[in-house]
C-alpha cells in the first residue's frame, strides 16, 4: 500500500502447517470425496511467483462496502435481523499487523437464506439484504464491518446437517501464497461442534481460532452488538543473515 | 522455562462453499449494484505490453465431471517478467497490467477463461530463469484448502525442460498436467483433482 512508510513485505513464507488446516479428503463432508487430490503435494521454497501478490487500493471501495445492512437495501430501508459489528485485526504468524489487505465477506441473511440461484432453503429472502461486503485493513491491521447476524441453515450432506451461523471470509495478503478462504463462527453456537465442515478441522484449538468472541467493549448501545475476529496470515521468514550467492 | 516465541498459528482454512460467488463475484451471480464490477475480470487494457493470449480450461473432479461452482484465480508476471506487486523489488512492472485475474467457472460448461498476456521469465532464487508460467489457485465447495498449482506453456519446450520447479517433479509422466496446449493465441489446461491425470498441486 502506498499509505505506509514501511518497506514492502518480501521474502519467502513460513511453511504452512497442513495438520492445522483441514485435510483434503474428509468423507464426513461428502463433497470433498471426489474433489480432494490424492497424490503428494510438490513442496518447494517460495520463488518470486509465490512471494509477490496483488494489492488493491482504497479506490476500489464504495462507501457502503463494509455495511451489509445498507449496501443492497432500498434508500431509507435496511436489512432485517440482529444488528452486529464484526471487527478485528489481520496479523501474520509473527504477530505483526498486516496493513492494506483486501478482505471480502459473504453470508446468509438473518433467516439463514443466501441470495443465490442454487439456494433451496425455504427461509425467506430479505429484499434489502445482498450478503456481500469488503474492507481493506488499516495501518494497524484493523478492519470492521456492519451486518446482520446470519442464521443457521440446513444443507444436503447427512439427512439432517445444519451449518452453524457463519460468515465466509476471503483474504489477500501481500503474497499470493498467503491467499486464504475461511469462515467465522459465533461464540456459544451449539451447532459448531455438530457441523461436518467444522469437523474437517481436527484440532479443537484451530476451531476456537475461527470462533469470534462477543465483544461488549465494541457494542453500540441501543444499536448493535459486536464480535471480535482476528485473522492470522502466513508470516514471512526472516531474511536476517540470509545466504547470498558469492559475488552477488 | 525459556522465553515464549509468541508466534501465532495461521487461521485454518474452511471451504469456500457453494455460494462463493456472492462474496467474490457478486455481479456474476446476479447481485447487482453493490460493486460496480467484479474484481479480476479485466487484466489488460489497450496499452498493456505483451502478446495477447487467452487461458481456459475446466477443473475436473474424480468422477470426470467439471466443477461448475469453482472459482479460479491466477497471478502472473508482466511481459518483462516483473510482478505488479509492492513485493517486487527488481523494478516497476507494466502499469497497464494487473497480473491478477479471477474467474468463476461457467455454470453450464465449467469452463474458466482469462484474457491476458504471455508472461515473461522470472528468476528462481538461485538466479536461473524459470520458464514462463502462471500461478493458479482454485477454490470450491468440497475443497477444504485452496489448491495451488501452475500453468506452463507447451510452446516453451526448451524453457520448460530447464525449469527448476518442473524438474522437481519426481514422476516425469505427471509433468504434462501443468502444461497448457496451444491453439493460436489460446491456451487450454484442464485441471484434474483426482485420477490418473491428477494435476501436480503445490505445498508452497
Ligand atoms: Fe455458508
Amino acid at each position: 500500500m502506498s499509505d505506509t512508510n514501511t518497506p514492502p513485505e518480501t521474502g519467502p513464507f513460513l511453511a504452512r502447517d497442513r495438520l492445522w488446516h483441514p485435510q483434503a479428503f474428509t468423507p464426513g463432508y461428502k463433497t470433498s470425496v471426489l474433489r480432494s487430490p490424492q497424490r503428494a503435494l510438490l513442496s518447494f521454497n517460495n520463488t518470486l511467483s509465490e512471494m509477490t501478490g496483488p494489492v488493491f487500493g482504497h479506490s476500489i471501495l464504495g462507501e457502503l462496502d463494509n455495511d451489509l445492512i445498507h449496501n443492497f437495501a432500498k434508500p431509507g430501508e435496511s436489512a432485517i435481523g440482529p444488528r452486529i459489528i464484526v471487527h478485528g485485526r489481520v496479523l501474520d504468524e509473527r504477530a505483526r499487523p498486516v496493513p492494506g489487505v483486501l478482505i471480502e465477506f459473504w453470508q446468509a441473511n438473518a433467516g439463514g437464506r443466501y441470495r443465490h440461484k442454487k439456494e433451496g432453503y425455504v427461509a425467506a429472502l430479505d429484499p434489502n439484504f445482498g450478503g456481500c461486503g469488503r474492507a481493506i485493513s488499516a495501518a494497524d491491521g484493523s478492519y470492521s464491518f456492519r451486518t446482520v447476524k446470519p442464521g443457521p441453515y440446513p444443507w444436503p450432506n447427512g439427512v439432517n446437517d445444519w451449518r452453524p451461523a457463519h460468515i465466509h471470509y476471503s483474504i489477500f495478503g501481500s503474497g499470493f501464497a498467503q491467499r486464504l478462504i475461511t469462515q467465522m463462527y459465533f461464540e456459544g453456537d451449539p451447532l459448531i461442534p455438530l457441523c461436518p465442515i467444522v469437523k474437517t478441522i481436527k484440532d479443537p484449538a484451530a476451531i476456537e481460532q475461527l470462533t469470534a468472541a462477543l465483544d461488549m467493549s465494541m457494542t453500540i448501545p441501543m444499536d448493535a452488538t459486536a464480535y471480535k475476529f482476528d485473522i492470522v496470515l502466513r508470516g514471512r521468514r526472516s531474511t536476517l543473515f540470509e545466504n547470498r550467492l558469492e559475488g552477488n | 522455562m525459556p522465553q515464549k516465541l509468541d508466534t501465532l498459528k495461521e487461521s485454518p482454512s474452511q471451504t469456500a462453499g457453494p455460494y462463493v460467488h456472492i462474496g467474490m463475484t457478486p455481479n456474476f451471480c446476479g447481485i447487482a449494484g453493490v460493486y460496480p464490477v467484479d474484481l479480476g475480470t479485466t487484466m489488460v487494457n489497450a496499452k498493456t505490453i505483451g502478446e495477447r493470449i487467452t487461458i481456459s480450461g475446466r477443473v475436473i473432479d474424480g468422477g470426470g465431471e467439471p466443477l461448475r461452482d469453482c472459482v479460479v484465480e491466477m497471478w502472473q508476471a508482466d511481459a518483462a517478467g516483473l510482478y505488479p506487486s509492492p513485493s517486487e523489488t527488481r523494478g516497476a512492472a507494466d502499469p497497464n497490467f494487473t497480473g491478477w485475474g479471477r474467474c468463476p467457472a461457467d455454470g453450464v460448461t465449467g469452463i474458466y477463461r482469462f484474457d491476458t498476456i504471455k508472461p515473461g521469465r522470472v528468476p528462481f532464487p538461485d538466479g536461473r530463469l524459470q520458464a514462463p508460467h502462471i500461478s493458479l489457485w482454485i477454490v470450491a465447495r468440497g475443497i477444504n484448502l485452496g489448491l495451488s498449482t501452475r500453468l506452463y506453456f507447451a510452446d516453451e519446450a526448451e524453457a520448460n525442460a530447464a525449469d527448476p520447479i518442473l524438474n522437481r517433479i519426481e514422476h516425469r509422466s505427471r509433468v504434462p498436467t501443468l502444461i497448457a496446449a496451444r491453439d493460436g493465441n489460446a491456451y487450454n489446461l484442464d485441471i484434474h483433482l483426482q485420477g490418473p491425470n491428477e494435476t501436480v498441486f503445490f505445498d508452497i
